[in-house]
């Protein structure tokens, strides 16, 4: 396993910019962005919160220094979630498809 | 090659169990041996526990009224006895006790890869345990094992949070045996032990470790959030809040089939073993029942929907639940044919072990095809939330897993204590267990097929269930005491058993080439592997030595030529 050394600087970079998404989340959360589509808002926290996980991932966790071999476990992992997203979505997209006689 | 086995002259006098002694050098061990009989430990306690709670419940069945318990009572009854038998018992018996032990050795390493690790994974297990308990002490836990929403978050006033964390603590003690298995099974093969000379029951290890890591966060998460929405209304089961209750049963189940699996691989694992290495026949179709492990792992997380057919979820979603549960069953069914065709003219002896094994193909068979049952939409309708589905998963939970975990540990006991445990005795056990066993559960199904729900501690007053309920809860008295035998006696051989040989069975694995008890290091000696898994001598050899009574099997000459050489 090589080590690779990474600079105190990168970490606090890293830091202020996971400080400055919490504070993005926050603020987007008292707008109120449906004007835009509806549930809008939903896709801004997710997109921040999803950015967030993959700089801790690549940084805080190495993986953007790792192996190959690290690389496709964390692919895998995502693989999985993806799974169970879709699975999952399959019943909530689907429940309306039948009408049911009332 | 020969000077890389041990032999019983060189069976050192220093051995795992004597090399050290004192509370502090088990306490603070790394060794993988002495990890395991930590967990042996643990595992023994909780099953002991669950046991108790188990009976209650068979008492409480024997009348129709509720007479020995009011209702809130009996909740927290069958609650209990499932998080500490699908928790504490059934998820890590086999692997943390048996893969811990014999994964190293089985693979020729001196130790897994991360032995601090390993320890670290059992004092995660007993603290999550002991939250456990300190739960039931408190005052229990309601909700049954599933922690389902709305009622675990928004009505249950027992001691969900604190059930929840034991349950979330002791996830983490999975997640880190799985690591271990991968990355010892990976890189700490003995040279020339190459991935298709491995013993299946590192194969089975291995996919089950998979399930750990893959699956094991989420129900870490699930749990969390059944805490975070029952102390802070967070909103996301509630549907008052946007929340959804099905949500928290697509998460919990995303791990809890699989669940299952981490549950009956490892047990499968050990079935292999036994029926090949008591034929004294390489296994029918290696690859296949290899591979076979690997499938399930995979597809067993395709499946989570079977258990929601009624719970709302969307028609359309649940036929392609039910479908893929179909295709699931496959890589199961290829290991019971696999494991008869080993049988077919293969020559069997029947030791305890070999009757665990055999006990359990015909019960895990019955277990899986009524499975497919349930996972058939229309049946499952009919016979969800009643006892058929109790019986379903207590044949392949006790049917499989136990069965599993009894036979292996009878069969590496005398690896594991260096005694032989009483072959007699061990035998009447296992038959008792057998008739318990089936004496238990089948009456469930008919009476779960009449209708009989589970979950409650009364039931009407149909003298024919009352009947059925007799049968089970007498068959739950012989199990009962079934299982204390073996407790006795395997405690009793620590001391009083004869000493084992090397090889007692006369087997090749390599865990059969090193001393019984075997050294701390494992092998004297790194062995260099050149003969394939389950590689025995020729018939003809065999007719030459004849068959062995088991009570000379301790003098069997373990250098035995036929599976020294290659
Ligand atoms: C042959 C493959 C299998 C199939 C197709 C299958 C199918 C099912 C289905 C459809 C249910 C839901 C029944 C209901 O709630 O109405 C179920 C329940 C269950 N199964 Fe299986 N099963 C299989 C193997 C196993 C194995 C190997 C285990 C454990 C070692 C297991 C453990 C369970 C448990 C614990 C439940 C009940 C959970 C609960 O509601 O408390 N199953 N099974
Ligand atoms: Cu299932």
């Amino acid at each position: 396993m090589s080590e690779h050394i990474v600079s105190k600087k990168v970490y606090f970079v890293i830091f202020g910019a996971l400080i400055a998404g919490t504070l993005l989340t926050y603020v987007a959360a008292l707008q109120d962005l449906d004007f835009i589509f509806h549930g809008a808002n939903t896709v801004v926290a997710l997109t921040i919160a999803v950015t967030k996980a993959t700089l801790v991932v690549l940084y805080f966790m190495h993986v953007r220094y790792s192996t190959r071999l690290t690389w496709v476990i964390v692919a895998a992992g995502l693989f999985w979630l993806m799974i169970m997203f879709a699975l999952t979505f399959s019943d909530y997209f689907s429940r309306g498809w039948l009408s049911y006689p009332r | 090659m020969e000077e890389t086995l041990a032999t019983p002259s060189e069976t050192p006098r220093v051995n795992y169990l004597n090399a050290r002694y004192g509370l502090k050098s088990w306490l603070l061990t790394k060794d993988h041996k002495r990890i395991a009989l930590l967990y042996l430990g643990g595992v023994s306690l909780f099953f002991l526990l669950g046991g108790i709670y188990a009976m209650l419940i068979r008492i409480e069945l024997l009348t129709p009224k509720g007479d020995l318990f009011q209702s809130q009572t009996y909740n927290k009854v069958f609650t209990q006895h499932g998080i500490i038998m699908v928790f504490f018992f059934l998820i890590p018996a086999i692997p943390a006790v048996l893969g811990n032990f014999l994964v190293p050795i089985m693979i020729g390493a001196k130790d897994l890869a991360f032995p601090r690790i390993n320890l670290l994974s059992w004092y995660i297990y007993m603290l999550g345990g002991i939250l456990t308990i300190w739960a039931l002490l408190s005052g229990g836990v309601d909700t049954g094992w599933t922690f389902y929403v709305p009622y675990s978050t928004n009505f249950s006033n027992t001691y969900v949070v604190l059930a929840g964390l034991g349950v979330f603590v002791s996830g983490f003690s999975s997640i880190l045996t799985g690591l271990n298995f991968i990355v010892t099974i990976h890189t700490m093969r003995a040279p020339g032990m190459t991935w298709f000379r491995l013993p299946l029951f590192i194969w089975s290890h291995y996919a089950t470790s998979l399930i750990m890591i893959l699956g094991t966060p989420v129900i870490a998460i699930t749990v969390l959030l059944v805490a975070l929405e029952r102390i802070a209304h967070i909103g996301i089961f509630d549907p008052r809040l946007g929340g959804d209750p099905v949500l928290f049963q697509h998460m919990f189940w995303f791990y809890s089939h699989p669940a299952v699996y981490i549950m009956i691989l490892p047990s499968m694992g050990v079935i292999s073993e036994l029926i090949a290495n008591f034929s004294r026949k390489n296994i029918f179709g290696y690859s296949f029942v290899a591979f076979s492990s690997i499938a399930i792992a995979v597809f067993g997380f395709l499946v989570w929907g079977h258990h929601m057919f009624v719970s709302s979820q969307s028609i359309y979603a649940g036929m392609i639940f039910s479908f893929l549960s179909f295709a699931v069953a496959i890589p199961s069914a290829v290991k019971v044919f696999n494991w008869s065709a080993t049988l077919f003219r293969g020559s069997v002896s029947y030791d305890t072990p070999m009757l665990y094994g055999l006990g359990l193909i015909g019960l895990f068979l019955i277990g899986g095809m009524t499975g497919l049952f349930l996972a058939a939409i229309g049946l499952d309708v009919h016979v969800t939330d009643t006892y058929f589905v109790v019986a379903h998963f207590h044949y392949v939970m006790v049917g499989g897993t136990l069965m599993g975990y009894l036979g292996g540990l009878h069969y590496w006991w005398p690896k594991i204590s260096g005694r032989m445990y009483p072959e007699s005795w061990g035998r009447f056990a296992a038959l008792i267990i057998f008739v318990g066993f089936n004496l238990t559960f089948f009456p469930q199904f008919v009476v779960g097929y009449m209708g009989m729900p589970r979950r409650y501690h009364a039931y009407p007053d149909i003298p024919i269930w009352q009947v059925l309920n007799v049968m089970s809860t007498a068959g739950a008295t012989i199990l009962g005491f079934g299982m204390l035998i073996p407790m006795v006696y395997l405690i009793w051989s620590m001391r009083y058993g004869r000493a084992a040989s090397a090889n007692p069975w006369a087997l090749p694995g390599l865990e059969w080439r090193t001393s019984s008890p075997p050294p701390t290091e494992n092998f004297t000696v790194t062995p260099v592997v050149t003969w394939e898994a389950y590689e025995f001598a020729p018939p003809e050899e065999l007719k030459v030595i004849g068959k062995l009574e088991p009570r000379d099997r301790a003098d069997y000459p373990p250098d035995y030529p036929a599976y020294t050489e290659s």
